[in-house]
């Protein structure tokens, strides 16, 4: 199979408007994935699947990433008059990154038996702009794992058939996926609470005076 | 039988009844022995024909993926165990292959020969009591089933005399196995794959060459290999429609390529395809089998420079898949230098192979649903993870 340099400077030239990005990764993997813009990522993926030489026809895996908002500290030497010396100096400065939710697919061909080519497309953001084009309609096999992306994740992906919660019921609200995720306060009544349960208790039941009588376990 | 429902199913005949040119929704499922765990379809029915079905999943919702991610490496390691709690040795396999990408972690022979051999009998085992299961769908209540149990019983009793557990092994590690086999185990497990082949011939003659059986598998449920591609469907299901993608011979994970052997396709994609193939792969197995066990070297099972303890992968990320007994199960994980994975991702096959349910089902009666769904292979724990 050709390199994913290859596969990027064809995929531009089908597809001009498109600006693909490598993504490294460091591991002993060694499974470098194509970063993909939303707006052009259906033409890239179809250009993937149809490509003779590439016939990228098996979706194998499509799932979602949680990268939080987090702070990226980068360290330059400086060269700074010192007590009327020129030193350098280390100097650290601090950057925030605004964190995404990330759509992760790994292709194979089924017809010339390689791969896997990975591709991956970022939202804006992970609160408001988390829309990602669905792929489905080039890889029918990513059907039910968007709809699994969108449940857990929260992604919302355009050109879904039919994108609904597949795992969790109709009537939840929040992704239970996401790093942030906090459980739900659903106490349940127990007749002999102690430890956190009580302290839970307490809250819950603020008129059972006989719950102050209870005193946590040593 | 099924051909005249398919001839009803492209022109339904006009309805005298007062249910005329409406569609009966039904729920089939979730307690449902036929539904393999709690599994629902919301079915719309015109008569006795299946115009719209649509899979509800969740019930067995506990997600996997969170806890795994809120553990150490080696914590989902017997967790792994209760997503296909029939192959909990392929499981393992495919847990451990990815950790082995992602860490670059090389197996000593003898645990890779191991492995392939316990992999073959999770695979014989899976089969048969599919076998068993789609036949107790059909109707032949029992007797079939625990015609498959008995023989499934064997390699349990197998793996629990190796793992101390006999669904729930948790025996891979990260770089090879948990316990070595011992002469005596080799020389049972042996004698246990020699017998296997009369249980098959047995089988094959009563079951699979039987009439009603022929009348309620073929030309039921048929997968043409463009929609079985697209919809990413593996393992026997996909080579039932006759594509050759088998990630044994693929990816030759592990020690496959060593290993001769067929990989059997199907014809027209119908339940009988897809009945047949377990039966065929199950020879396949063998003969990989009858090679593991000539050629098994004595040796280390363990890699020593594996930390067991306080494992943490270098940054970066892996997707490692093995050819399952139901399919391609993959495990994508994201380390970012710590004890727990960023990221953990099971890829069920069960899970996406129900994709195309609904295309399958379209046309046929309500009973075809059963075989049809049995044909599929589905284990509720790793569907819902």
């Amino acid at each position: 199979m050709e390199s994913l340099e290859e596969i990027k400077a064809r995929a531009e030239a089908v597809v001009p408007d498109a600006k693909i990005e490598i993504v490294l990764n460091p591991g002993p993997a060694n499974q470098p994935s194509l970063l993909l813009e939303a707006l052009s990522a259906l033409r890239v993926a179809r250009f993937l699947h149809d490509d003779p030489a590439l016939r990228l026809d098996f979706c194998s895996n499509a799932t979602g990433v949680d990268w939080l908002d987090r702070k990226v500290k980068t360290t330059r030497k400086v060269k700074k008059l010192v007590e009327g010396e020129e030193k350098e100096v280390d100097e650290t400065t601090e950057e925030s990154v605004p964190g995404y939710l990330e759509a992760v697919y790994h292709l194979y061909s089924m017809s010339h038996k390689h791969g896997p080519v990975i591709i991956r497309s970022r939202t804006v953001n992970r609160a408001d702009d988390v829309h990602l084009p669905s792929l489905t309609p080039v890889w029918r096999s990513a059907e039910m794992q968007e709809r699994e992306i969108f449940d857990l994740y929260g992604i919302h992906f355009d050109g879904h058939p039919d994108l609904r919660r597949i795992l969790m019921w109709d009537e939840f609200v929040d992704h239970p996926m996401r790093k942030d995720y906090v459980e739900p306060d659903d106490y349940e009544y127990e007749p002999t609470p102690h430890d956190e349960v009580l302290e839970r208790a307490k809250e819950h039941y603020p008129a059972r005076p006989e719950l102050e009588q209870l005193t946590p376990r040593e | 039988m099924s051909v005249g429902f398919q001839e009803l199913a492209a022109a339904p005949p006009p309805m005298t009844s007062r249910l005329e040119g409406e569609l009966l929704e039904i729920s089939m499922g979730p307690q449902h022995p036929s539904t393999h765990g709690v599994f629902r379809m919301n079915v719309a029915l015109e008569g006795e024909i299946v115009r719209k079905l649509k899979p509800v999943f969740g019930y067995l919702h506990r997600n996997h993926e969170k806890i795994g991610e809120n553990t150490s490496y080696l914590g989902s390691m017997p967790y792994t165990d209760r997503l296909d709690y029939f192959c909990s040795m392929t499981n393992n396999w495919a847990y451990a292959l990815s950790v082995e990408k992602l860490a670059g972690i090389e197996v000593p022979e003898r645990a890779e020969y191991l492995r392939v051999i316990l992999a073959e009998l999770t695979r014989l085992q899976n089969h048969a009591s599919l076998l068993g299961f789609l036949l107790s769908d059909m109707g032949a209540w029992g007797t079939p089933l625990m015609y498959a149990f008995r023989e499934r019983e064997k390699i349990l009793d197998l793996f629990e005399s190796l793992s101390g557990s006999r669904m729930m092994c948790d025996f891979m590690r990260f770089g090879g196995c948990r316990v070595d086999a011992s002469e005596e185990w080799l020389g049972r497990a042996r004698k246990i794959a020699e017998a296997f082949p009369k249980f098959l011939d047995e089988f094959e003659q009563l079951i699979l060459s039987n009439e009603i059986v022929i009348m309620r598998t073929q030309h039921v449920g048929k997968l043409s290999a463009e929609l079985a591609i697209n919809a990413g469907i593996t393992g026997p299901m996909l080579r039932a429609s006759g594509v050759n993608y088998d990630i044994r011979k693929v990816d030759g994970y592990g020690i496959y390529p060593r290993f001769k052997f067929r990989v059997p396709l199907g014809d027209h994609g119908d339940c009988y395809d897809r009945l047949m193939m377990r039966s065929l792969e199950m020879r396949e197995s063998l003969a990989i089998l009858k090679q593991a066990f000539a050629e098994i070297p004595a040796g280390p099972i363990t890699n020593p420079k594996v930390k067991i303890r306080a494992f943490k992968p270098p940054v970066g990320e892996a997707y490692g898949r093995i050819e399952g007994p139901k399919g391609e199960l993959g495990f994508y994980l994201i380390s970012d230098g710590s004890a727990s994975p960023y990221r953990y991702r099971v890829r069920p096959p069960s899970f996406i192979n129900l994709t195309i349910l609904e295309d399958l089902c379209l046309g046929h009666t309500v009973a075809d649903v059963m075989v049809i769904l049995g044909s599929i292979d589905i284990v509720m724990g790793e569907v819902d993870r």
